[in-house]
């Protein structure tokens, strides 16, 4: 655990507390920007847009070092790739645009075709390399080894910049993804706004390549936005609370990775993510599958006692066994399913507003006072006492259970 | 065209082309039906099958390396089912949660465990080693004839012809259910066709083609070749028949011209070495949807939903 402690308060050594920084930095930046995307409902061109950075970052090294170049500089690398990913996205847009195909499929061709090109490019720059190790592979899963505080700073610069568009180009953004079509028709020219999202997506991805890695990046894009989508309904807060959630893993995953041998950063941010999201998934109010759960069998609950004390009230026998357990429980009846005394003066009180319900929806029009009669709404909450009363006197006086 | 090509481009050149029809096949009817990243998400979860299988043989043998894929690209086509509905994330998002969660494990696993020993590492899982599986044995032309050097043929070979042969008849057995249920889904279900399990039929002989191809040729090739040559095919006709028949001849073309350019195409510009066939493969293919975007008859949409004229 120490290990993993100091690492996780920056004392696990320079290196180390710059990588952790970065990744924190870069993962706000991403989660932040993905959110747009993931409302866009276009999660995975942020995919083709990683993988067609492969190309540039090739070519880049290639044109630097026949400009008598070392070939290593990052900023030169980044550049090369940030240009081959716009045109890749500039392909995806011409491809659904002009043709009949659809937009995944322009995903996947971009994403394979581009990557194939950079891997082709990949093995010229490995002749070419003789004798100079490029380590260019590292811009596949990310290398934070030898990490440079120049680095850090283009990470933590870059993030800051993404932070700050998300925030300015925020309200136009998030019309397009609500409503494109309201966006189109109030003057928003949707093309420039959708090409915006993708930039900003686009410089997300190149600033990670170096620490995440190409094929891994798209996932601080998607998971959480995805993880923040569960904890609240307001696209607003959903920004902020995707980008605390990519910050979290960034950090948590740097130091982990930091804090033993053999755990490759990139990777392990990634867990830490989808370990956040899978938290979510079950436990988060509201969406999660444990609040649904709970939300499912408090309903059940509800309409299996109402069903049964209906049933006492006409004196039907109760056979299903979950409502007799439900209704034994609370001391409505006996073992044998005869009604106790409260079991008897509850079923008198359900059947009772059953009727006074029927007599609601005679004398009442306004659907929007009993159309919420839906068996389980306690009268008092939709009438107030008088009108109660008043449904009292047209039933009449009260008669014995069952005598009618 | 003597001794050497059968000896250094006959076996790769095949084992491309069928990897490649094998995938371009299946990925007719992906496209068709909006699933066309399905054969992303399965050729990044092969990684993480590639490894556990690993780790519980001990050895790189094809067989469990084969069933630890296909495992994994189901529990991956499970789990984006349960995302989706337990969480009720749209398709696309949770398809890529779990796929990239899935490539980090299998990164993980592969960093903590001594694979020094074996030819196992996440490059030879992207790029393959389609330039390797040359036939030593071959003397000429005349080694077609000559069972000796046939049985030393690389092993790959006979496996990528029988799976392609084997995803070919399901299609045409299954012709008229996988043609009526991409369609109309409804429709299908209406004339008693199980429309479900065909969907998920061909999520399973996609994963199959990946896992063979991936296993020769890396996964740049099966994503490319998924998508491109379906792609461009249907830009080239109306007819389904006619689609799937261009898609071959498609896949095809740029497995040739693809190991044909990566093996030769260098030496002609005064260069020593070859570059990567399987990238160059999908590079072509690139090409060829390029040109069918460009020129091809159908290019445009149809009806509702066609861009207005400019």
């Amino acid at each position: 655990m120490a290990p993993l402690l100091d690492a996780l308060l920056l004392q696990a050594g320079y290196n180390a507390a710059l990588v952790a920084v970065g990744a924190a930095l870069l993962g706000f930046a991403a989660g932040a920007s993905g959110t747009f995307l993931f409302l866009r409902k276009r999660a995975l061109v942020s995919d083709a847009v990683a993988h067609a950075t492969l190309p540039g970052i090739a070519l880049a090294f290639i044109v630097m070092v026949a400009m008598g170049g070392d070939g290593r500089s990052l900023v030169g690398l980044l550049a090369g790739s940030a240009i081959t990913a716009w045109i890749g996205l500039l392909a995806i847009e011409a491809i659904v645009r002009h043709t009949r195909l659809a937009e995944d499929t322009a995903i996947g061709a971009v994403l394979g075709v581009f990557f194939g090109l950079g891997v082709v490019l990949l093995t010229v720059v490995q002749v070419m390399g003789s004798g100079r190790q490029a380590g260019l592979e590292g811009f596949l899963l990310g290398s934070t080894a030898g990490m440079l505080f120049q680095d850090a700073v283009i990470i933590a610069l870059g993030g800051a910049v993404a932070v700050g568009l998300t925030w300015v180009f925020r309200r136009p953004m998030l019309l397009v993804a609500f409503d494109a079509d309201y966006a189109a028709a109030t003057g928003h020219d949707l093309r420039r706004i959708d090409l915006a999202m993708m930039g900003l997506v686009l410089a997300v991805t190149v600033i990670g390549l170096k620490l995440v890695g190409l094929i891994l990046i798209v996932a601080l894009l998607i998971i959480p936005p995805v993880t923040a989508r569960f904890w609240t309904d307001r696209a607003m807060s959903m920004i902020w609370i995707s980008g605390a959630m990519g910050a979290l893993s960034g950090y948590l995953g740097a130091a982990l990775s930091a804090s033993a041998p053999a755990l490759p950063t990139g990777p392990i941010i990634v867990l830490v993510a989808a370990g956040l999201f899978t938290a979510s998934l079950l436990v988060a109010p509201g969406r999660g599958v444990l609040a649904t759960l709970i939300r499912h069998r408090r309903f059940q609950h509800r309409v299996h006692r109402r069903q049964g004390l209906l049933a006492l009230a006409a004196h039907h026998p109760i056979r299903e066994g979950y409502t007799l357990r439900l209704l034994a429980r609370e001391g409505l009846v006996r073992a044998d399913g005869v009604a106790t005394e409260t079991g008897r003066a509850q079923a008198a009180k359900i059947a009772r507003d059953e009727r006074r319900w029927q007599v609601a929806r005679e004398i009442h029009q306004d659907a929007g006072l009993t159309g919420r009669y839906d068996g389980l709404t306690p009268i008092e909450q939709v009438f107030t006492a008088d009108e109660i009363a008043e449904f009292d006197r047209r039933l009449g006086p009260p008669k014995a259970v069952g005598a009618t | 065209m003597g001794a050497d090509f059968v000896q250094f481009s006959l076996t790769p050149i095949l084992i491309g082309t069928f990897a490649a029809i094998a995938c371009a096949l299946p990925g007719n009817f992906l496209i068709l039906r909006r699933q066309a990243l399905i054969g992303d998400a399965i050729s990044h979860v092969v990684l993480p099958g590639i490894v556990v299988a690993f780790l519980v043989t001990g050895t790189v043998a094809a067989v469990p390396m084969l069933i630890g894929a296909a495992g994994a690209a189901i529990v991956a086509v499970v789990l984006i089912e349960a995302v989706r509905r337990l969480g009720r994330i749209e398709p696309g998002a949770a398809m890529g949660v779990v796929f990239t969660t899935m490539f980090a494990a299998g990164v993980l696993i592969l960093e903590r465990t001594d694979t020094s020993s074996v030819h196992l590492d996440v490059e030879h899982a992207l790029m393959g080693n389609l330039e390797t599986l040359v036939w030593f044995r071959a003397e000429g032309w005349a080694s077609l004839l000559d069972p000796v050097a046939l049985a030393s043929l690389p092993e790959e070979l006979p496996r990528m012809a029988i799976v392609c042969a084997l995803i070919l008849g399901l299609m045409l057995l299954f012709w008229r259910w996988l043609k009526i249920a991409t369609f109309d889904e409804g429709f299908a279900e209406a004339v008693g066709i199980p429309a479900g399990a065909v969907g998920f039929g061909l999520v399973i002989v996609a994963a199959i083609a990946a896992v063979a191809a991936f296993d020769a040729v890396g996964s740049i090739i099966v994503i490319a070749m998924f998508i491109c040559p379906p792609a461009a095919a249907r830009l080239m006709t109306n007819q389904l028949e006619a689609q799937v028949a261009w898609s071959v001849v498609f896949a095809a073309l740029s497995a040739v011209l693809g190991y044909v350019f990566a093996g030769y195409g260098p030496l002609w510009f005064g260069a020593q070495n070859a570059v990567s066939a399987a990238g160059m493969i999908a590079t072509v293919s690139g090409v060829v949807l390029g040109l069918a975007c460009l020129y091809g008859p159908h290019r445009h949409r149809v009806g509702e939903g066609r861009a207005p004229a400019p």
